[in-house]
């Protein structure tokens, strides 16, 4: 090898060297995404117009979906308060009104904010959203909820994660995480597994995750500050659509049952209803 | 153009949720006049194999393949995607338990199948690809129409039910590129649930809510559950006290049941819990307040001091057991 030659290896190794020690400090400083939906307040009377085809937007108080906000994003939040460095950032695809709802999330302690200006009119829209915006960002955890508590698709994360060619943790109840391998506990049927996956990764999350946060004084006041970020969608498909929405059916009458005479209902669980 | 369905074959079990997608997936079948090929993956037993066949399965195609026992997004999801390819499958259905909110997802992301994610009842298949389904938390019904050729449903569990339908269920062990790389979690610890029939699948439970005033107090419930075999369930408030274990909370931020019979003993009724067992085919109410707004969303009331009253009720029923 040539002088020149040995300085151009020398000089990959130093650059290698550097790159690595880039890779490392990037580990270090943990950035997590957390996918925030806005939904209606769990109390809404749910009620349909235009011949049963959309959500009766009107008067509807707007909160952020609880699965993001008490799991995801409190979670988020503890893991970065631990390790004493680190971002959390949100992000929501939808229209500009949905600005308050993405200040609550930052008024609770995400560092800032990112909204996807387009209407989430199906999941797979909605992922291809998030991921185009997540793909060369360098997330180490992105959060979704299991579910949003409108539309109830447990979908979003898992597509995601597909999009980001990333693993994915579904219906996770516990997360720990050391910088580069985390371990779990996730919700199966009949039971619960624990299990471990390095990062990056996608999880989604349900109860058990964290306690609920109230944003104080402090917090509101710099949420104003914080930086919202507004991006242009992407291109993509949606691969499905609603056609008709319709009401459970009323529910009849309930019959009452005198206390003395337990025997009563037993008989009507059996003979009216026969479910015994 | 066949239907592939996907069991959940969580712990190398065909669990209730998985026979009711088979037989789910064997009607789809019928109604677009083509086989059904369950898709079982990793190391089952024959006479699993064989449940899969009782209903519903023409074929059973298995990938006998260890690292496939537990579940793992990413390979399952090529795995499957691999298998649809090869028998260019049409519908896959999907039960949409735990496992398969990991599934179907990412399988709709990765082969751009339209999912629909959560069905309550079988397709319309007359023109457009119509789908019913359930939204905002118990409040309403949505129908998803799939634009896709390949459509994936996501059957939420208990909807249907399962019903036998024996087929010939021929076994085919088939082959798929799996490296070690796919696999991208690692299972340390599975704990099941120790009591005997898991809420989510249970036929009957029993509830109780912040009126039973301690964790003390669970015998009336427990006494009552066990007289009819019904698993046992509670308010978020008290799984958030720990009266109970988190794994027993129903509601909308919790589990979602749709038994046969939810008793509600000592809870008010709150929407949010309504949201998790307003799908019960039979309510009943035991409640001290006859302005409970749980008696409106119940099919029978009774309106006393669940202290009194449901011993006299675990009594009843222990007789009526006994008798038949
Ligand atoms: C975003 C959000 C999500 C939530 N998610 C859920 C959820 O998933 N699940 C859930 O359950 N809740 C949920 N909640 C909480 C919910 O709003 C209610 O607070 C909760 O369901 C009340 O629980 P409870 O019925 O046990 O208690 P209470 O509301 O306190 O009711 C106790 C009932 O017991 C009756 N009672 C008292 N003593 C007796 C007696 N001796 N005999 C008979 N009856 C008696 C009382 O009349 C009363 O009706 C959520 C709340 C929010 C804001
Ligand atoms: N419009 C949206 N913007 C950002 N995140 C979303 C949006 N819709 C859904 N999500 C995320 O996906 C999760 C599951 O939603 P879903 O699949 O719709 O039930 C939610 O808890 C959010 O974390």
């Amino acid at each position: 090898m040539g002088s020149s030659g040995f300085q151009l290896f020398e000089f990959l190794v130093s650059f290698g060297y550097c790159f690595a020690r880039i890779e490392r400090r990037k580990i270090d400083l943990m950035k997590s995404l957390v996918c925030i939906s806005k939904v209606p307040d769990t109390t809404t009377k749910v009620t349909f117009t235009d011949n049963n085809t959309k959500f009766n937007e009107e008067n509807v108080q707007y909160i952020v979906n609880p699965y993001d906000e008490w799991y995801s994003l409190v979670r988020a939040l503890e893991l970065k308060e631990a390790k004493g460095e680190g971002t959390v950032t949100v992000v929501n695809v939808g229209p500009a009104d949905n600005e308050q709802t993405i200040r609550k999330a930052l008024a609770i302690g995400a560092d800032d904010a990112v909204r996807i200006d387009a209407q989430p009119t199906d999941g797979y829209y909605t992922a291809a959203q998030i991921a185009a915006h997540a793909k060369d960002k360098g997330y180490d955890l992105v959060w979704a909820g299991s579910e949003s508590i409108d539309y109830n698709g447990f979908e979003v994360g898992g597509m995601l994660a597909e999009l980001l060619g990333l693993p994915y943790v579904q219906n996770a109840t516990s997360i720990d995480y050391d910088g580069s391998s985390a371990t779990l506990v996730r919700n199966i049927e009949g039971g619960q597994e624990t299990l471990s996956v390095h990062s990056p990764f996608v999880l989604s999350t349900q109860k058990g995750m964290a306690e609920a946060r109230i944003p104080n004084m402090r917090g509101i006041m710099q949420a104003k500050k914080k930086p919202l970020e507004v991006i242009s969608p992407v291109e993509a498909e949606n691969l499905t659509e609603i056609t008709k929405f319709e009401h459970p059916p009323e529910k009849g009458e309930v019959k009452m049952i005198d206390p003395e005479n337990v025997e009563e209902l037993v008989d009507l669980l059996q003979n009216e209803a026969k479910v015994l | 153009m066949a239907v592939i369905v996907y069991p959940d074959t969580v712990e190398k079990e065909i669990k209730k949720a998985s026979k009711e997608a088979v037989y789910y997936a064997s009607k789809v079948a019928g109604q677009l006049g083509t086989e059904t090929i369950a898709l079982a993956l990793g190391t089952l037993e024959e006479d699993k194999l064989s449940t899969l066949a009782k209903y519903g399965a023409d074929q059973v195609a298995t990938v006998h393949d260890e690292r496939l026992d537990h579940f793992d997004s990413c390979a399952h999801t090529k795995a499957v995607a691999e298998i649809v390819e090869q028998y260019s499958a049409r519908v896959i259905v999907i039960p949409y338990t735990n496992n398969g909110q990991g599934l179907a997802p990412r399988l709709s992301a990765r082969l751009k199948a339209g999912l629909v994610p959560g069905a309550v009842d079988f397709p319309r298949t007359d023109g457009d690809f119509v789908v019913k389904k359930g939204v905002f938390s118990g409040k309403g019904f949505a129908y998803y129409k799939i634009n896709t050729d390949r459509k994936i449903i996501g059957m939420l569990p208990n909807s249907i039910g399962p019903q036998e339908n024996p087929k010939a269920g021929a076994v085919e062990q088939l082959n798929v590129t799996l490296e070690d790389s796919d696999f991208t979690v690692q299972v340390k610890d599975v704990q099941k649930s120790t009591e005997g029939v898991p809420l989510s699948e249970a036929d009957l439970v029993v509830s109780g809510g912040r009126g039973l005033k301690g964790p003390e107090n669970w015998g009336v419930i427990e006494d009552l559950a066990e007289t009819i075999g019904a698993a046992t369930a509670c308010s978020r408030p008290v799984a958030d006290s720990e009266w109970r274990p988190h794994h027993e909370h129903v509601g909308q931020t919790g589990q979602t049941i749709r038994p046969s019979l939810y008793i509600a003993i000592g809870i008010s009724g709150a929407i949010q819990h309504l949201a998790g067992i307003n799908k019960s085919k039979v309510i009943v109410a035991i409640n001290k307040d006859p302005e409970a707004p749980i008696l409106k969303e119940a099919d029978y009331g009774i309106v006393a001091d669940a202290f009194e009253v449901v011993p006299k009720l675990t009594e009843a029923l222990k007789e009526k057991v006994a008798a038949s």
